[in-house]
């Protein structure tokens, strides 16, 4: 039983270096120069040959998107609690919520500068746009997820709104807004690159225009690969930080030991 | 504590609930409201608790008019209503932290109840980790704690198996008696009524009125009341 659940754990990186092996054979078996398709190896070289100056652009990147994240965050929570508060304000503005989910990311990449020069105000508002959407709508779905009966009871025992809200409403929310931060934490770097790609003259985004210009395809792999990086461990800090904050969610060990029995 | 409801009457939507609904409990009595389902037991302890508002007809407490105002009396649901989010402790101390009591306080004051629920082991642990009869007792010490004058207890040992329910009807009437409660308490389970109740109030099919009030005293043939009340049902 124990092995199994060992290898259930190692599961995805055994999958990951096999498709990294395959890829590296198959760039050395069948010859394919590097200015086409680079190995794992020239990547992984590419990125040590650059490491200082990949940094400077990572940290950029990384500034933007997460100053557009907080800030996503902290506009997500009071129009969730507007919304949540007020039906004819959400059916008002939900359709129009959905609408900027609709607009192509690269138009606004290209617009923005446009509009608001070539500083970082674009740049994170891009962000703002697309990290924005997925902690609200989670959010709101939480809110609106709270048991009547519940808000019944305390209505019963003469709770005040502000009682009812932080011992009910939130910590119903919580798992919810917890998915929605997952989500907007991929797209928070993502989004941040993307931003990069018209008007900028720092970050991982224009360190690949540029390197996409000189075929150095080994250059713009490794600026993904960080840009990977990036994203999986925001997504642990997310997972890390809704252990430590929601503990009533966790998975009970003791259920899943019952289900794992032969 | 004394209680009076004074022909209360409400249609819910378009569907008329409680037809002219008049009781009373004494103090330190226990009264149980039996009465087929979907009759609008519930309705009627949703206007005692102050959650509705009757249509015509007064809940008077102590003599006092209190029709549609919450917060005065303890009132179980048919569901548990524990927060998922607290632990048993933090759960049953809510209606004295809602009181303004701080954390300190209020968890020091429940946890002296603990022992007499049954619950001392399991004080940490969240309601998901709970067996439904654990989850009952709490939601009943929670009730307890916001006020144990007078508890409107709705259904509370419906989703129990019957050994787990014939323990918590000898622990309630235990419970009763320690903290010289009034208990006005719902259930459509006749043995259950004829073992807990000192009067007992058969309702009729929906709309609900008052079709008999029987008093129990220790000499009442039960055999011959349970006939009567299934006549009454049947
Ligand atoms: N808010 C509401 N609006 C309209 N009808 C309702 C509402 N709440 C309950 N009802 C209906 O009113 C009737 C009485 O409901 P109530 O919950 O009071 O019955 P009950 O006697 O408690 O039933 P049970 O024994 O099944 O708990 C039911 O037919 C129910 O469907
Ligand atoms: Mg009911």
């Amino acid at each position: 039983m124990k092995k199994q659940n060992n290898f259930i754990e190692y599961a995805p990186y055994v999958v990951f270096l096999i498709l990294l092996m395959l890829w590296e054979i198959i760039v050395m078996v069948r010859n394919i120069p590097a200015w086409l398709l680079p190995s794992p190896t020239q990547i992984l070289l590419a990125i040590l040959e650059f490491k200082s100056l990949l940094l400077t652009h990572t940290l950029a990147t990384l500034g933007e998107a997460m100053a557009g994240y907080v800030i996503a965050i902290s506009l997500a929570f009071m129009i969730a609690l507007v919304l949540n508060n007020c039906r004819w304000l959400m059916s008002g503005f939900y359709p129009l919520l959905v609408a900027t989910q609709t607009i192509p990311l690269i138009v606004l990449a290209i617009l923005l500068p446009i509009w608001f020069g070539f500083g970082l105000l674009p740049k994170i508002i891009i962000v703002v746009t697309v990290c924005f959407f997925p902690i609200v709508i989670n959010l709101m779905n939480g809110l609106a997820s709270v048991d009547r009966d519940q808000l019944n009871l305390f209505r019963s025992m003469g709770a005040k709104p502000l009682q009812t809200f932080f011992m009910i409403k939130l910590p119903a929310a919580a798992p919810a807004f917890f998915s929605g931060l997952r989500i907007s934490a991929t797209y928070s770097i993502m989004a941040a690159v993307i931003s990069e790609w018209v008007g900028a003259r720092q970050g991982l985004g224009y360190f690949m225009t540029i390197a996409q210009k000189s075929f150095r395809i080994d250059q713009v792999l490794a600026a993904v690969t960080i840009i990977c990086i990036l994203s999986l461990l925001l997504v642990k800090i997310v997972d890390w930080a809704e252990y430590l904050l929601v503990p009533w969610n966790r998975r009970l060990y003791e259920y899943d030991e019952n289900t794992d029995k032969p | 504590m004394q209680i009076e409801i004074s022909s209360v009457s409400k249609t819910l939507g378009t569907l008329h609930t409680l037809d002219n609904i008049s009781l009373h409990v004494g103090e330190e009595e226990f009264v149980v409201i039996l009465g087929p389902s979907g009759c609008g037991k519930s309705t009627l302890f949703n206007i005692i608790a102050g959650l509705i508002t009757p249509d015509s007809g007064r809940v008077l407490i102590n003599g006092k008019d209190l029709t549609g105002k919450t917060g005065k009396i303890s009132y179980m649901q048919q569901k548990d209503l524990l927060l998922p989010s607290r632990r048993l402790l933090d759960n049953v101390s809510v209606p004295l932290l809602l009181k303004g009591l701080n954390k300190q306080a209020a968890r020091s004051q429940a946890r002296e109840y603990l022992p007499v629920f049954g619950l001392e082991e399991f004080s940490d642990h969240y309601p998901r980790q709970l067996s439904v009869g654990m989850r009952q007792r709490a939601a009943l010490l929670r009730t307890f704690l916001f006020s144990r004058e007078f508890l409107l207890l709705d259904e509370p040992f419906a989703s129990l198996d019957a050994i787990t329910r014939r323990k918590m009807h000898l622990w309630l009437k235990e419970i009763q008696q320690l903290f010289h409660s009034a208990i006005l308490f719902i259930t459509h389970d006749i043995d259950e009524a004829l073992l807990l109740a000192d009067r007992i109030y058969v309702f009729s099919e929906r709309p609900a009125h008052v079709k008999r009030e029987i008093k129990l005293t220790p000499e009442a043939d039960n055999k011959a009341v349970k006939a009567e009340i299934l006549a009454l049902l049947g």
